[in-house]
């Protein structure tokens, strides 16, 4: 709690106080009593009373200060002396509960968020200097010591560690860094020592790159938060006036219509005519959910698009990197008369001078050292395949068609993905299959996105027909289209775009380096693994920092909770007070109902949006 | 075209910081106004050359609507 905000405590509770006295001792004579509670008064609501007065000067009647000291000292003039004082006491205790409510999440979320780093040892002349991350120049040498924040993005020259990326990406699990590694700003450093060569400034690191998206995100506002913008525009001005006519009008017109009773009526009106409830709890609610969603590692670049989530009706994803995990991986093998271990390694082996893709495949899936002096006589044969001597037999490695040429009896394999063909000495001796594999999170994401209403998941891709379809068919996806060209890819969105309803929303799923215009064709463009990649955190509205789809899907609930609870405070708040106007028009509600139609309203709704923040653990301990 | 941001101080209303926004929109000089009460920051547009005035412009509307606020660029 701020300096400012005990002050104001202090005077609430000696004001309460004075209430409580005065309503306690029965005083004899209602003026001691008085006195008492316009001495409360003085004390709780005097700076309202001085703001209202500059305010009038500056011709701002529809002000909530000045609205507030006319209702109460309006409330004075007729007498009721208690009610006076209790609208101030309890506008005061909801302006205070309100500055509370609203630190208290920018904390939070600053909290989610708390990624800055403060420092950096940067080695200069020698020595160790410890200045801000500012100051840094690429090129220097700086040095992150465990539990460190890293300041600068770079790359790594000595040293070896874990490092934690929570903070960006939401993921617990920590990743091992080691020399001509690159690392990036706001990871913290668990364990090692590491000696880092800056390759960015301070400005353009990720850290401060994502620090601006989010700050930035609230001022992109939502159709809710504009709603509730041009509602108080009117709302106020038109109370104000019902209030005044409420007060000269019958009076006048009706005969035995008392001045004094129509006057407290329209005291009342005043006291509701403040639209806080909704002004604060709407934007704290995005304000959460864009926090909440950064918590697991989204970066959500404006309420709007927050608030465009949560009507999601397609889903778009790409293919490769997106769905898929984007490398080509030995995923099967099938040895005859070898073991399984052999035939890959006479493959590795006999591909262990090429640099093609599918050599590096199997490179990596033998993963020991290749001794390069047990394989001779290697023959590349250009597009098809490689022949080499390998501990003296003749090992044939390739396609179909060098299986022909070499007329090699071999069993066709119907695996999808890139079969390749081993013979040992002329003799068929097995095959490897080598696929883009499926991400293990692809298949939860689709169900996430079918358990949020999404309509349609489809998947566009410029690989191969038979390819494609066997990941729709294990992934379940409502839809593909394969073999695209990337102005297919925009045309095949266009087409979906006009399959939605009226409200709903198209998401497009990519990496975020290709797919710039479908990214900007769609209502909302997500790029995955943003960590790291500029490009995609520069094309896309929301952005994704792990590779993980189902964090969208993740999103969308979350969305979906955000506009819940804005729902239910646009709705609880007007019905409240138009109720409240409506009873008090007719003399049937009092100022106290007032009171909490102002006051009470706002606090339940703050504490409703603050429901929001919530949201974090429940997706984190997944 | 160029991105300003400011960090604001003392705007303690929700409402007010509504307020503010809808009249400093009315600047011709400058676009994409936004103030976020959550974030306390004024962000908005405008050309480089344009900017002494525009400042002076909102440094004249906010004496205006918010005498106590102050802002502060980033």
């Amino acid at each position: 709690m701020s300096r400012k905000m005990s002050k104001q405590l202090i005077k609430i509770i000696i004001s309460l106080l004075l209430v409580v006295i005065s309503l306690l001792l029965k005083f004899d004579t209602e003026l001691y009593s008085n006195i008492l509670y316009v001495i409360a008064y003085i004390i709780v609501g005097y700076d309202i009373v001085l703001k209202a007065v500059r305010n009038i000067f500056k011709g701002k009647v529809f002000d909530e200060n000045f609205l507030m000291t006319v209702a109460t000292i309006g409330a004075f003039c007729i007498g009721e002396f208690p009610e006076a004082v209790a609208v101030m006491l309890f506008y005061q205790i909801g302006e205070l509960f309100q500055s509370y409510a609203v630190d208290r999440s920018r904390k939070s979320v600053a909290s989610l968020m708390d990624i800055r780093p403060d420092y950096a040892n940067v080695y200069r002349e020698d020595e160790i200097e410890r200045v801000d991350p500012d100051e840094v120049n690429i090129g220097e040498i700086i040095l992150v010591k465990p539990g460190e924040k890293i300041p600068l993005d770079g790359i790594v020259v000595d040293g070896e560690s874990m490092l934690n990326t929570q903070a960006l990406t939401g993921e617990s699990v920590p990743r091992k860094v080691t020399v001509n590694d690159e690392v990036l700003s706001g990871c913290i450093n668990n364990d090692g020592i590491l000696k880092i060569k800056v390759s960015k400034e301070f400005e353009e690191s990720t850290v401060s790159k994502i620090l601006d998206l989010v700050e930035n995100a609230s001022s992109r506002k939502s159709k809710s938060e504009n709603f509730i913008s041009k509602f108080a525009k009117y709302y106020t001005p038109i109370v104000v006036i019902v209030s005044v006519a409420l007060a000269v009008i019958p009076p006048l017109v009706i005969k035995e219509a008392l001045f004094s009773d129509w006057l407290y009526r329209a005291l009342s009106f005043l006291v509701v005519s403040c639209p806080c409830a909704l002004v604060i709890s709407i934007p704290l609610s995005f304000f959460g959910g864009i926090g909440a969603a950064s918590k697991i590692g989204v970066l959500i670049k404006g309420s709007n698009y927050l608030e465009a989530l949560a009507s999601a009706e397609i889903v778009v994803c790409d293919k490769t990197g997106t769905l898929t995990e984007g490398v080509f991986k030995v995923q099967k093998i099938k040895a005859i008369g070898y073991s399984d271990d052999e035939l890959l390694r006479y493959a590795a082996y006999a591909e262990g001078f090429s640099n093609h893709p599918i050599s590096i495949s199997l490179k990596q899936a033998y993963n020991k050292e290749i001794n390069e002096k047990l394989v001779t006589e290697t023959q590349e044969i250009s597009g098809k395949g490689v022949l080499a001597k390998v501990d003296g037999k003749m090992v044939l490695v390739g396609n179909e068609k060098i299986m022909k040429e070499y007329n090699i009896k071999f069993q066709k394999s119907e695996e999808t993905g890139t079969i390749v063909y081993v013979a040992i000495n002329d003799e068929f001796a097995g095959t490897i299959l080598i696929a883009d594999k499926i991400k293990e999170d692809s298949y939860k994401a689709v169900k996430l996105f079918k358990n949020n209403n999404v309509k349609k998941v489809v998947m566009l891709t410029g690989d191969r027909d038979n390819i494609s379809e066997s990941v729709a068919n294990g992934l379940n996806l409502d839809e593909y289209h394969a073999e695209l060209l990337p102005q297919d890819k925009v045309s095949w969105v266009e087409k979906l775009m006009t399959q939605k309803s009226s409200g709903g929303k198209l998401i497009f799923v990519g990496d975020g380096i290709n797919d710039a215009p479908v990214l900007a064709l769609s209502d909302i463009g997500v790029a995955m693994g943003g960590l790291g990649s500029d490009a995609a955190i520069e094309a896309a509205d929301v952005v994704i920092m792990t590779d993980e789809p189902s964090k969208i899907a993740s999103s969308v609930q979350i969305s979906k909770k955000t506009m819940r609870i804005v729902k239910q405070n646009i709705v609880f708040a007007i019905a409240v007070k138009i109720g409240v106007l409506i009873f008090s028009a007719f003399g049937v509600s009092t100022m106290w109902e007032a009171v909490f139609a102002d006051v009470g309203v706002s606090v339940l709704t703050i504490v409703n949006a603050l429901r929001v923040l919530r949201i974090k653990n429940t997706y984190n301990n997944r | 075209m160029n991105k300003y941001k400011f960090k604001i101080k003392n705007l303690d209303c929700a409402n007010c910081a509504n307020e503010l926004e809808g009249a400093l929109r009315k600047i011709d000089i400058i676009e994409n106004v936004s103030i976020s009460f959550m974030t306390q920051k004024l962000n908005f547009e405008c050309t480089e050359e344009n900017k002494e005035q525009a400042l002076e412009k909102i440094r004249k509307i906010i004496k205006k609507e918010e005498p106590d606020v102050t802002i502060e660029e980033v």
